[in-house]
């Protein structure tokens, strides 16, 4: 199994859309597509699985939530019980409107940052991370489908060439 | 075309039948005098002065009173037994009306906004509208019961009230006059509305003229200004003033939040009835998806505002803003304050959060009925604290009142689906509501 890939390049999301349904079609199968932008449908017609990020900000915003209970035990009720619009210092059930602000607050916290930071994670997008985009091109106008060299590299130019590629280029993938 | 299964009108008559029976009955056995009173008082000591305790004002157990302070707790405690079949009737009648109403208000924003996914919905919601006309009327024998002093219900307007200086003041815009012409033009404005949006979509039907359709949007445009005016109002009128001491700029924005979660979970619950009877075949899980996206957001919309008023109030602790959430925070009505926080707004969120969730109709029928419930509990404690006072209960009165007026409400609003195709085909969104798919 050769780790070669062949890069077509297109100048029409439109047309890069419809090239992407019809190499699945083909059987041949698509490591990755590079877009300047997200293109509408692109996701559905390359088969990618429904992101699992809205079950993760769940679960991130209910530890915000519980941190939030605890923190303002702690702070408000053992640590340091302050006496606060005559309000009793002691109760955490009779103080416990006055925290619904910050458990809100921490939910929203927890949940969006690290969501965020999953996301980064997930598309290998930290710091110092070069660029993985093989042409850059990609950046300004082009798009860029890498398909996985199968069998014949003459006919499968020549079937990527009649999906409307302007440009072909067979690249070792390491 | 709709047609109106015998069994469902059927069981809104046996509603309606049980309803008026249990409505009667509440009122006949209102107590009459002040003697009446004490017998209910000593048969249920226990009861009482545990109730007692709990009012924390003014009111002390009777033993400890002379004889002209019992004779005005007696009084009080005749009044607020009295109020209750009023009461009863209000919360249904003003819960019932308020859907429509609010059904109306989403109907003309959709106008307004011009929205593409909602036109198949049109007829759906133009129906449930159909149920303002009864229900003002309804609503209107009850302003007219109250202004006429045929019940206790607003403290405002009996003679006591020269006695109380903060009322003086408050008595230019809190008369009984002028209170009743109010209550008439708020009705008069809902079903003026109602009556030409519904007539125009009619039109537009038959005609698919456009100018129909701008008349419509600028219909709907000066409805939402007038009601929003008038909806701050109306729950001024209505609802606040029935404690007359207290007040909150929140206050409309609170109810309207409350029923406009209402309406559209009406919306879609009939929506789903009607496509699971085959009606409306154009209807596809997309629009359940946004009513229940709706439903989801209103219910957080409405624990924005409670929390919002409350905790503003519970924070500062003035005694005059205190006493307002003391029977409903501490007082006997705790249950219903605190159980509708979790119906209104940690059921509903947990529930219609997930999208698939709100794609299945089953699901979106559980959580609109919890919601329901949880409204019309919201509103009952909006005004029964004011009305009948610690000593709630919720038996016939209120049981007959709620059958009564569900039952006109499902009789008026399917009894109105018949009247015109399922299918508003003269909207020119039509389309775009009929292919609208949401990813």
């Amino acid at each position: 199994m050769s780790n070669k890939v062949i890069q077509a390049m297109y100048d029409d999301d439109d047309v890069l859309l419809n090239a992407v349904k019809e190499t699945r079609e083909a059987d041949y199968h698509i490591e990755e597509v590079f877009t300047p932008f997200p293109v509408h449908g692109l996701d559905k017609a390359m088969g990618l699985k429904g992101t699992r990020i809205a079950i993760t900000s769940f679960i991130y915003g209910v530890i915000g939530f519980f941190f939030a209970i605890w923190m303002m035990d702690y702070m408000m009720i053992i640590d340091w019980p302050q006496d606060i619009g005559g309000k009793p210092n002691f109760s955490y059930a009779e103080n416990m409107p006055a925290f619904v602000p910050i458990m809100f607050e921490l939910t929203v916290f927890f949940a969006a940052h690290l969501m965020v930071i999953t996301f980064y994670m997930r598309s290998k997008l930290w710091p110092f991370q070069e660029a993985s985009n093989p042409d850059p091109r990609t950046t300004d106008d082009k798009f860029v489908m890498e398909v996985s060299l199968d069998g014949d590299e003459q006919k499968m130019s020549d079937f990527l060439k009649k999906t409307g590629a302007i440009e072909l280029k067979v690249a070792e993938k390491s | 075309m709709y047609t109106f299964s015998s069994k469902l009108k059927t069981f809104s008559f046996v509603l309606m039948i049980l309803g008026a029976l249990g409505m009667g009955y509440g009122f006949f056995t209102a107590p009459k005098t002040t003697d009446d009173v004490k017998e209910m008082v000593h048969s249920s000591a226990e009861s009482h002065e545990a109730a007692a305790d709990a009012h924390g004002t003014a009111e002390h157990a009777t033993a400890e009173m002379s004889s002209e302070e019992e004779h005005a707790h007696l009084e009080h405690a005749l009044h607020q037994a009295q109020n209750r079949p009023w009461s009863a009737f209000f919360i249904s009648a003003f819960f019932f009306l308020m859907i429509s109403v609010t059904v109306l208000v989403f109907y003309a924003m959709q106008w307004a906004a011009q929205a593409g996914w909602s036109i198949v919905l049109f007829r759906v919601m133009e129906a449930i509208t159909a149920y303002i006309l009864p229900g003002s009327i309804l609503l209107f024998i009850f302003l007219l019961a109250s202004g006429l002093h045929f019940n206790h219900m607003y403290v405002w307007m009996s003679p006591e009230a020269a006695n109380d200086p903060i009322l003086q003041e408050k008595s230019w815009w809190l008369n009984t006059s002028g209170w009743m012409i109010r209550g008439f033009i708020y009705l008069l404005a809902y079903n003026f509305f109602r009556w030409i949006l519904r007539k125009n979509s009619i039109a537009l039907d038959a005609s698919g003229d456009i100018k129909i359709y701008k008349s419509t949007f600028n219909y709907s445009v000066v409805f939402l200004v007038i009601f929003a005016v008038f909806e701050l109002f109306m729950s001024f009128d209505w609802l606040m003033s029935l404690d007359p001491h207290w007040y909150s700029q929140l206050y409309s924005f609170y109810v309207f939040a409350s029923m406009l979660v209402s309406g559209i979970t009406v919306i879609a619950i009939v929506t789903i009835y009607l496509r699971a009877k085959g009606f409306l075949p154009f209807v596809n899980s997309s629009h359940i998806h946004d009513l229940a996206v709706y439903m989801f957001g209103f219910s957080i919309f409405w624990a924005y505002f409670f929390f919002d008023q409350f905790m503003l109030q519970w924070y500062a602790n003035i005694p005059e803003e205190a006493a307002y959430f003391h029977p409903r925070l501490l007082g006997t009505y705790q249950p219903l304050f605190i159980g509708m926080i979790i119906l209104n707004f940690v059921f509903p969120f947990l529930i219609l959060m997930d999208k698939d969730f709100k794609k299945t109709p089953w699901f979106v029928i559980t959580a609109g009925v919890i919601l329901l419930i949880g409204h019309f509990i919201d509103v009952y404690q909006l005004i029964s604290p004011a009305t009948v006072g610690n000593n709630w209960s919720f038996g016939i009165p209120e049981i007959a009142s709620l059958f009564f007026f569900l039952g006109l409400f499902i009789f008026v609003i399917f009894n109105a689906l018949t009247k015109a195709s399922l299918h508003a085909k003269g909207n020119p969104f039509m389309k775009e509501s009929e292919i609208y798919h949401y990813s």
